[in-house]
């Protein structure tokens, strides 16, 4: 699709509701930029192309992608060590490589959920088998830090039970035990 | 394997409403998204990647137990028209279509449920059923995602949910949406009314057939926009109480353009009927279009109640790819046009004129088989 403005190829496409039809407008980047769209809260796009006066605007989900990524920021040369996505490819293209990527580039990612979603943590269904492990790996992470502060304390009898607990959830996990966690 | 000639031989019950009251709320779809840990996401991956993506999903989809018998093919191996015809039944995206080399579509045998391997995500899994029944195909789609999830090692964050090459999928990746046939908000000029209340409680609303801003044959979809920060329960249970909202808007508007204005009804259901029977050049816009008033009159009793079905068959069969595949070669924009004209004719041979009288004494019954 090309841009509404100029006619170059378009890549930032906006909906917006006015006068209760669904308006849809295609914008490159310059014009996007030039009519302050990458501005997600301050455009009345309808009213400027459209000459018309606008309901609400409403910013589609892409559109906050295009604005928070757009938005500048740091580190420039990040690599994902997943997948060798970089910062870059994320702002030209608005999507991820791969899912370590959510890791790679947390905080563009917090950036970008602002505004996009009703909330910003799942709420919603967990997959059976990583609900398991997920959980056991906690408590594992939690029964270790236990056993640490136990043994730099000298509390051997706790010590004792801790690394038994331990054992018991890895046998239960993978039927042997780690041979690193024996004395 | 089943072959695509069987596949698309019938329409699917959700095209034609079988089992289900679709008089408003056409077809209900669920759309979920998932991806593979430690997998590059299909549009970054090199095609190595996406071959051996493939491998690992497919066999793990082919085994799923409703998948037995199913269609599955590679796209590479489809010819255009047939992928378009895919695209036209929306059991694959168009973006699906336009992806090569590693993307496969596995589509259960009733086409109820079809699972795209390889499109913007590892995997789309998408559910639809006839009428108003967003929970129905949700709770199928979810059995096929618990089953999938035995096998695959699926990309989960606890604190993002599932994990999508977009973050406008995060967190559920559900996207749930229903069509709604709007005529009478349309005629009675409360559509832009109700599409804006709609859309400032967050959900998306968009006409059927092209990206504009008309919405042809009066078909609208609403859908979830956001997928985190909320259950599946929470997103299904607002989605379902909108849906039936606009719903009864949408009875209350017949009723009410039927005691106002039986006139101007008659005239539109009358001339729809008209061109339809008698065309013999028609574009799928004008088709559409007529063809939506035709359902209406078939609602409202102008119309014997099986037009509603006739005319959902058409809205599918009446589109390019399907008339191609009809004629067996590819068609130029006016052969279609002479075809379509002809398919409609033929299926409407023996549907009598729309009774206006029995409808303009008719009283609260609306389907009274005696008035039909």
């Amino acid at each position: 699709m090309d841009c509404d403005i100029c006619g170059k190829k378009a890549k930032v496409h906006l909906t917006q509701l006015v006068g209760g039809q669904i308006k849809k407008i295609a914008l490159c980047d310059d014009c996007a930029k030039e009519k302050g769209v990458t501005d997600p809260t301050g455009f009345a796009l309808a009213e400027m192309l459209l000459g018309k006066t606008p309901g609400k605007p409403v910013v589609t989900a892409q559109q906050a992608v295009a604005a928070q990524v757009g938005g500048g920021g740091s580190g420039v040369g990040r690599r994902c060590p997943g997948c060798g996505f970089t910062l870059d490819d994320l702002r030209r293209i608005r999507r991820f490589g791969c899912a370590t990527c959510y890791v790679t580039f947390k905080e563009e990612v917090n950036a970008m959920l602002r505004g996009m979603h009703k909330g910003t943590k799942h709420c919603g269904k967990v997959p059976a088998g990583l609900m398991e492990l997920h959980e056991r790996t906690q408590r594992l992470e939690e029964l270790r830090g236990r056993l640490d502060q136990a043994i730099t304390s000298e509390n051997y009898e706790e010590a004792a039970g801790l690394r038994d607990e331990i054992r018991q959830i890895e046998i239960r996990a993978t039927g042997t035990p780690k041979t690193s966690e024996s004395p | 394997m089943m072959r695509f000639t069987t596949l698309i031989k019938n329409p699917a019950d959700w095209m034609t409403g079988e089992g289900a009251d679709n008089t408003i709320v056409l077809t209900s779809r669920i759309r979920l998204a998932r991806n593979l840990r430690g997998e590059s996401f299909p549009g970054w991956a090199k095609k190595e990647q996406r071959r051996r993506t493939l491998e690992i999903l497919r066999p793990a989809v082919e085994a799923l137990p409703c998948m037995k018998d199913a269609f599955s093919q590679e796209l590479d191996d489809l010819n255009s028209v047939q992928k378009q015809v895919l695209v036209e039944r929306h059991l694959i995206s168009r973006e699906h279509a336009a992806r090569g080399e590693g993307s496969a579509a596995v589509i259960e045998r009733r086409q109820s449920i079809a699972l795209m391997l390889n499109e913007e995500d590892h995997l789309r899994m998408q559910a639809i059923r006839p009428g108003m029944s967003l929970r129905a195909a949700y709770d199928s789609l979810a059995a096929v995602d618990e089953e999938l999830e035995q096998s695959l090692e699926i990309a989960f964050d606890h604190e993002l949910g599932y994990l999508t090459t977009c973050p406008t999928n995060l967190g559920t990746g559900l996207r749930a949406s229903a069509m709604l046939h709007l005529p009478a908000l349309v005629l009675s000029d409360q559509i832009g009314q109700v599409l804006q209340a709609v859309n400032k409680i967050g959900l998306a609303v968009r006409g059927l057939y092209g990206e504009g801003t008309e919405s042809l044959g009066n078909l609208f979809q609403i859908s979830n926009q956001s997928t985190l920060g909320e259950s599946e329960e929470t997103i299904l249970r607002r989605l379902e109480r909108v849906i039936a909202q606009v719903a009864t808007h949408e009875r209350n508007a017949r009723d009410k353009l039927l005691e106002d204005d039986p006139e101007m009804v008659s005239d539109k259901i009358g001339r729809a009927y008209g061109v339809l029977r008698h065309a013999w050049i028609i574009d799928s816009k004008e088709a559409l279009n007529h063809l939506s008033l035709l359902r209406l009159g078939g609602d409202l009793g102008f119309l014997p109640n099986e037009t509603v079905k006739s005319c959902d068959a058409l809205l599918m069969d009446i589109q390019p790819a399907h008339l191609q595949l009809h004629s067996g070669r590819k068609l130029s924009p006016e052969e279609r046009d002479s075809i379509r004209a002809e398919i409609v004719r033929t299926r409407l041979q023996t549907l009598q004129a729309p009774d206006i009288r029995s409808t303009r004494k008719k009283d609260e019954d609306d389907q009274n088989p005696e008035m039909l």
